[in-house]
């Protein structure tokens, strides 16, 4: 672990600066340099026209300080939280600074990436340093102007005093500044310095959102601009064999109607792929409106027959052939420790339980959309997507065009939870666009997207532990997931380590519905099913829950060998900070607590659940989480994201289900498809760890350790132990194989 | 075409529309007010919340022919200057992860206060349960409306 503390930096290779013709300052930064040391420049920087790019920050005449956030906003704060880190160390006010979104710049910018909560992990110096260096360069001015050493001068909120009390405030040297050259080496602050970072600044996005200013890509409008609703086949395996859109296009608000699917084709003919285009390559037929209205009414008018292409999947093959592979011998082994196999045969007990979880929808609030303008000129790109760099590349092989003529820029996003890391509806816009060669913005409707999307697969562990003479001896776990592997990339995990005899197996059932990540993909369910697992080993072993924890975690110190990727003393701490706030053990009559702790995403967190039973249903009273993601960079936002990682995680554990009937999905809207509201929200106390370790990600760790904690509060209240998800579905179902 | 003539934050438009036109497709792409936001098209989600008459109503459901003559506010319209109570609270608890659904939060809790001036927490839950927010915001949500009922 890397604890924080000054550091002095000599990078100056990816750092330049320009004077703007409009007068000030822009210095501008490449992150694609200075993540990794072995990379090399992908352009002569010293070509690089910063007024035309988005380089980080821009400082004006008058002192005015723009900062230029690199990364897409998905709710997850890092437009608020990324200019943060520049702004602490450039040592400006915060209220002082403007935040713009930056467009899509693979030369300026590294991972314009919004997922798996890397983006703070990733910039957390290389933004540091661009901020301090920017502010070296404007002391250097200043010092230079009053014939002293820089070093005799200091600064507070971009104003530069130099040891007899003079003082130059940023805007007033920031010409002079903008033609020096770049430092070779910068200090960064230590972290006790820090006046920005570590305090709750709130979203800079929010004097818009409270009064409805344009902000969305389904608010983004051209001149000229037409709507387009894309009509899909009905079922999963099915393709369109025929259709009559006279009804359609004798409505008035219908422009025309089109087919596309050909450039999908020819693109995959080529025996190309790119892990975002997440959809079949079957025609579609298109609705193009004046409004979006129109096209969504012109849809509804087509009538369309389909043909099925490849066997129709339902909820019941999928549960059928998920637990026959369980059952049987085609495993991938992803690690193995010892001998498993010896432990269980020694064994006194042996427990085993398999854990059940449905395929889910993201349902981001702003349903998928995109801005597309096709001109012989260049390929204008509007909307959200978590993944602007990769839709782009794809955009450029399909038309056939120049990466250069590809301009993406990203709005900020109504939710994402790794549905925007996909661009499927990024390269419909860009057909649509190309065949009618007008602007258009492809809008979804609710239905088309619950119904086409790209689902967290439905998964199944069985889980198997070895018990001998009232010792922990072994531990199995075996996974079978549709479409790839969930556990495959993170076998060395908790519990790894911690048991001598562990063994973790994968196998795949390869299904023609679209699956890909969800909000903390690969531990989404699977930290449910295994710290529900702990619950239940601890009471067979006749030991305290914590305890249990504790001793494990107290094993992998000892091991040497463990090759682990979490930290048991930060897991340890965690589970204790958890146990003392949420008063673990110590309940009033009627309230039950369950408990869970989780290592992903590079955090460390643990949860309790504390519930009441009302008319046999759990009531989720509150949450205590523990959060270790080492320097909180903005509280308030942390906050935000840790609390609603943990009610987004009861909402999905305890009420959501999506399954299929002949590769149709069976819940198309809010009304069949329950997501978590207001009166079914627990209060969410968070805790976090104060530390000076390098910080990680939020965006996702809260989320995947909820589930366990509430199944493990009703077996409390309840005495039974809930294996399947959606839990309130499966109340009443017996549990599945005990062994 | 028929045309239509609306009341929405005491300006009047005439608009040309299919009668059965939601007013939340009237408001977005008829008349660029695009606070107004689109998150289900059946009413479940809140998302469309505006005031007509001064109650709040899923825009996505009221056909345009059946909002004529109605005093209808917008997000857009609430407060002249972005400080109505609620807009207030909502800046100072920090509300919004990603915000989408914000003024559809927004605008239920606004008219729900205008009924009710001191709610118990309990009725602040119950007002506000019809309002999905994805990003499960509901903690600083449920907050923020009992400042607002306290300015």
């Amino acid at each position: 672990m890397a604890a924080s503390k000054p550091m002095t930096f000599s990078r100056r290779s990816f750092l330049k600066s320009s004077a703007l013709a409009s007068g000030g300052m822009i210095i501008g930064f490449n992150l694609f340099n200075a993540c990794k040391a072995d990379v090399k420049p992908p352009v002569d920087l010293s070509q690089l026209n910063y007024n035309d790019f988005n380089a980080f920050i821009k400082i004006s005449e008058e002192g005015k300080v723009t900062i230029f956030s690199p990364n897409p906003e998905i709710g997850q704060g890092v437009k608020t939280s990324m200019p943060m880190l520049i702004a602490e160390e450039l040592d400006v006010a915060w209220e002082d600074v403007y935040v713009q979104q930056g467009k899509l710049d693979t030369e300026n910018y590294k991972r314009q990436v919004a997922g798996g909560s890397q983006s703070i992990r990733y910039s957390w110096e290389p933004l540091r340093q661009t901020g301090a260096t920017a502010k070296q360069m404007l002391v250097n001015a200043a010092a230079a102007r009053w014939g002293v050493d820089a070093s005799e001068c200091s600064v507070s909120e971009g104003v530069i005093t130099n040891a007899n009390g003079e003082t130059l405030g940023y805007g007033d040297v920031v010409a002079e500044a903008a033609i020096l050259e770049v430092p070779e080496e910068v200090t960064l602050k230590d972290p006790k310095d820090f006046k920005i970072i570590g305090k709750g600044k709130g979203n800079v996005d929010i004097d818009k959102i409270i009064t409805g200013k344009p902000l969305f890509g389904l608010d983004y409008k051209e001149e000229g601009m037409l709507y387009a609703c894309v009509l899909r086949p009905p079922a999963f395996g099915q393709v369109l064999e025929s259709f009559d859109a006279e009804a359609a296009k004798a409505l008035p608000g219908v422009v025309d109607v089109i087919t596309i699917g050909q450039k999908i084709r020819d693109y995959r003919a080529q025996g190309k792929s790119n892990w975002t285009m997440a959809m079949s390559d079957t025609d579609k037929v298109v609705v193009i409106g004046k409004t979006t209205w129109d096209a969504m009414k012109g849809k509804k008018a087509i009538k369309a027959s389909w043909k099925t292409e490849t066997p129709l999947e339902s909820t019941e093959t999928h549960n059928q052939a998920l637990l026959d592979l369980l059952n049987g011998n085609t495993f991938n082994t992803r690690r193995k420790d010892g001998n498993v196999k010896n432990a269980f045969a020694n064994a006194d007990k042996i427990i085993e339980r398999v854990y059940e979880a449905p395929f889910l929808p993201h349902n981001t609030m702003e349903p998928m959309n995109f801005f597309a303008n096709v001109t012989p000129e260049k390929v204008h790109l509007v909307g959200p997507t978590q993944t602007p760099e990769a839709a782009a590349n794809v955009v450029a092989d399909l038309l056939g065009r120049d990466i250069k003529d590809i301009q993406v820029e990203m709005t900020r996003m109504g939710g994402g939870f790794g549905r925007r890391l996909y661009d499927d509806f990024v390269y419909e816009a860009v057909e649509i666009s190309n065949t009618i060669k007008k602007p258009i913005k492809m809008v979804s409707s609710r239905e088309d997207d619950m119904t086409t999307g790209v689902y967290r697969p439905s998964t199944k562990y069985k889980i198997a532990a070895s018990i001998k003479d009232g010792k922990l001896t072994g531990y199995h776990l075996k996974e079978a997931c549709v479409n790839g592997n969930m556990y495959g990339l993170i076998p060395n995990f908790f519990p790894a380590g911690a048991i001598a005899n562990y063994q973790v197996d994968t196998v795949s059932y390869k299904s023609n519905i679209t699956t890909g990540a969800w909000r903390a993909p690969y531990t989404n369910f699977l930290a449910s099913a295994e710290q529900s697992f702990f619950d239940e080993l601890a009471e067979a072993l006749g030991m305290d829950r914590v305890q249990l924890h504790m001793d494990l975690l107290d094993n992998v110190k000892q091991n040497p060998e463990a090759n682990i990727e979490y930290s048991p003393d930060r897991l340890q701490a965690v589970l204790k900070l958890a146990v003392e706030k949420s008063n673990w053990g110590n309940t009033e009559e009627g309230v039950y607590q369950g408990l869970s702790v989780y290592y992903c995403h590079n955090s460390h967190v643990a949860e309790v659940a504390d519930i009441t039973m009302e008319n046999g249903i759990p009531n989720v009273k509150r949450v205590t989480c523990a959060v270790d993601c080492g320097i909180v960079v903005n509280p308030l936002g942390a906050m935000n994201q840790a609390k609603g990682g943990v009610i987004d995680g009861i909402g999905h554990a305890l009420y959501s289900d999506f399954g299929f009937n002949n590769g149709v999905p069976q819940s198309n809207n809010f009304n069949t498809y329950q997501l978590i509201r207001m009166g079914q929200t627990p209060k969410v106390d968070v805790h976090f760890i104060e530390n000076n370790i390098d910080p990680t990600g939020l965006g996702e760790p809260t989320l995947p350790p909820i589930g366990a904690a509430v199944a493990n509060a009703i077996y409390k209240a309840t005495g039974k132990r809930l294996t399947k998800q959606p839990y309130m579905s499966n109340m009443n179902v017996e549990n599945s194989v005990v062994g | 075409m028929p045309k239509f003539n609306l009341k929405i934050n005491n300006t009047s438009y005439a608009i040309e529309a299919d009668s059965d036109m939601p007013l939340l497709w009237v408001l977005r792409d008829k008349i660029n007010l695009v606070g107004t936001k689109f998150g289900c098209g059946i009413g479940q989600c809140g998302a469309c919340t505006v005031h007509v008459n001064g109650n709040a109503t899923r825009s996505c459901l009221l056909q345009v022919s059946q909002a004529e003559g109605m005093n209808i506010t917008t997000i857009e319209g609430l407060s002249e200057h972005g400080d109505h109570p609620v807009q207030q609270a909502w800046k100072e608890v920090d509300v919004p992860q990603c915000g989408y659904c914000q003024a559809g939060q927004i605008m239920t809790a606004s008219a729900f206060l205008n009924t009710n001036s001191s709610p118990s927490d309990s009725e602040i839950r119950d007002a506000m349960h019809g309002n999905i927010c994805r990003c499960a915001a509901y903690n600083s949500i449920q907050e923020a409306v009992k400042l607002a009922s306290k300015k």
